[in-house]
Formats: C-alpha cells, structure tokens, sequence
C-alpha cells in the first residue's frame, strides 16, 4: 500500500488559496498506483508535474517510487500551491522543487525529452475563456471553452518533454471530448488511451495514458 | 529550489535567445540540507546536467569542490558521486534573484521557489 499524502499541515484558509485534492487527485493517484510495477521498472530519473496545486501528486508518486530516488520537479501558475507543494513533499520525506510558472515556460529547452513521468490534473472545468488568466485558486478549474483551453496549450508540449521512454497521465472529464484529445495525441504519434475512468457526481472523470510509439 | 533546478531554468523572454544560460545567481541565501546518498540516480542525471553552467553556479555559491570535465570514471568515482551529491541536491537557494546574462531579467526566488513568469508584454 503506498500511502496517500499526509496534508494536515494544510488547512481550510489554506485551501481557500489552493486546489483542495478531489476525486479527480484520487483518480490520478489511482492511474499511478494501478501501474506501480511499470513505473517503478522504468526506473524514472525525473519526474514533472504541471499545475500541483497541494503536491499531492508528486508527493504520492515519489513515495511509490522510494526506495529508488528520481527527481521530482513541479509547477504552478499559483503561489500558494507552490508553496504548499514544497511543504507536502518535505512533511512526507519527498524532496520536490517547484518553480512559479505557466505551464512549463522557463524549463524548455533544458528538460527536452528527458520528462519520464508527465502528471497533469488541469483545470479542466467549462467556464467563460476570461477566467483563464490569473493565479488566484480560480485557475484551479477554469477551463475554458469545453474545458480545453489549458489543455489544448499543453498537448504541443508533451512530445517537447516526454523521454522516449516516457509516460505521460492526464485527467480529463467528459465535457473536455476525451476522444477526441486522444485522437490529437495519435495523430501526434503517441500511443494514447483512457487507462482508468469514474463517475465523480454526474461527471465522468478519466486517464489518459500517454506514450511514445516504439 | 536545489541546484539541479537551476541548471533546468532558461530566460524566455522574447526575442531572447542566444546566451540565456545558466541565470546568474545574485544577492542569495543559501541553505544546506542533508539528503540521501543515492549513486545510481547521480548516475543517471549527469547525463542531463549542462556540466560547465552547474561548475560556475557552484563556484559562485563558493563551492570549488566540482571537477572542470566530468572524470572518465564518473559512474563508479564514490568520492566524485559525494561531491556532485552535496552541490546537486543538498545545496538549496532559499531567496535571492536569477539574473539573465543576455537580456538582465530578474526572475527572484522566495522561500525556495523560483518565479520564471512574466508579463504579458514580456512574452
Ligand atoms: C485541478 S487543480 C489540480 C491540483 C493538484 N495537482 C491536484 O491534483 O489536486 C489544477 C492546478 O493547475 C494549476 N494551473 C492552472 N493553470 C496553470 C498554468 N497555466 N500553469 C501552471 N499551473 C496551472 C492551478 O493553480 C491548480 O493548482
Ligand atoms: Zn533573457
């Protein structure tokens, strides 16, 4: 059992600033622990996760990975997650580095196909494409038209940061067309497909695993 | 934020493009933080490492323990592994500010995190 993040050093005010993790952060960390055998034979050396809002994500994933070591690297257009992304890490023996910024604007070049796990849990939610900008917990879940404006920014990255034998794990939601995200990706020349899929309330939450076709 | 990450960062304000790496470390508290001796992933990420920016970065923090090239026998040197260790991943810039030696942004780091974003105008 890898154990799921302890947070209590979170509280409410602080989840006034920040994603509080949902069932969409469970879903994820389900996806992960449902290929533990895979991810740990990968023997991953860096580890990147865009948008970590608490570091509930990354925290999970270094632990599932322990004993081996990868370095665990994050981001957040939001200050406050990208603090408490940093504590969680460290109140859960996980050291993460995050660096305040969109997407993954500063990290390119350098982490040029070297990414051997991409997670992103994206603010994924329908919402007037205005709300996008910001930093404030809004960005949290404004999504746009279908959801899939953040989204759609992110997918040209994905074959930039991916290494070749990397794995990709993104959660989508009805709303955003899953299908057709995973077609974009094929296109693309990945292998993509949904690995794991719930029902959370009336909204049917899903993974997509992606990889690079060998 | 570790020096491994410092080595990962590049300015990307527009038009900016040649000679935007490493960021030049300016005005920084640095603290040290033990971390878990781990020879098989120093293994792995020298390969990923810009080695000479993470050399200079090193000597600017006053830590001249780095080797100029990278020894031949680096995957199986404990004593190399040791120090590569130390300056890679116990050495943390906690404030200060990353300056770009083309264009002098300042990208500043608080408690540990740094901020690469920018203006909208600045993109
Ligand atoms: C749905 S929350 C997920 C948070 C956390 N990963 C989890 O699973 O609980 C989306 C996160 O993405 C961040 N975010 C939104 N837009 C972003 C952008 N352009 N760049 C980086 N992070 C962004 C938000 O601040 C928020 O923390
Ligand atoms: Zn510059």
């Amino acid at each position: 059992m890898i154990p799921t993040p302890d947070l209590s050093h979170l509280n409410s005010k602080d989840f006034r600033n920040i994603y509080e993790p949902a069932e969409d952060t469970f879903l994820l960390l389900d996806a992960l622990e449902q290929d533990q055998d895979e991810l740990r034979a990968l023997h991953p050396s860096i580890c990147l996760e865009l948008g970590s809002g608490s570091g509930c994500v990354t925290t999970f994933l270094g632990s599932l990975l322990k004993p081996s070591l990868a370095y665990m690297v994050t981001t957040d257009i939001n200050p406050h997650a990208a603090v408490a992304t940093v504590a969680t890490g460290k109140k859960n023996g996980i050291s993460i580095d995050t660096v305040e910024t969109s997407l993954v604007q500063g990290l390119l070049p350098r982490m040029r196909h070297s990414i051997d796990v991409l997670c992103f849990n994206p603010p994924y939610a329908v919402t007037p494409s205005s709300e996008i900008a910001g930093n404030g917990i809004e960005v949290s879940w404004a999504g746009g038209i279908d959801g899939r404006e953040v989204i759609d920014a992110t997918l040209p990255f994905v074959k930039e940061l991916l290494s070749e034998k990397g794995i990709f794990y993104l959660l989508l939601v009805s709303d955003n067309k899953p299908d057709e995200v995973v077609s974009l990706l094929q296109v693309e020349g990945f292998n993509a497909h949904i690995c794991l899929q719930r029902l959370a309330g009336r909204e049917k939450q899903l993974i997509v695993k992606v990889t690079r076709r060998t | 934020m570790r020096l491994i990450t410092h080595n990962m960062l590049q300015c990307h304000v527009k038009n900016c493009n040649d000679n935007n790496f490493p960021l030049r470390l300016e005005e920084v508290e640095v603290e040290l933080v033990e971390a878990d001796f781990q020879p098989e992933f120093l293994q792995n990420i020298i390969g990923k490492l810009e080695w000479p920016a993470f050399v200079n970065t090193a000597v600017q923090l006053g830590n001249t323990n780095l080797p100029a090239t990278i020894p031949d026998n680096a995957k199986d040197n404990e004593e190399f592994l040791k120090v590569l260790h130390t300056a890679l991943l116990e050495t943390h810039v906690q404030q200060g500010k990353m300056v770009c030696p083309n264009c002098s942004h300042v990208y500043p780091i608080k408690d540990g995190i740094p901020n690469m974003l920018l203006a909208e105008h600045e993109i």
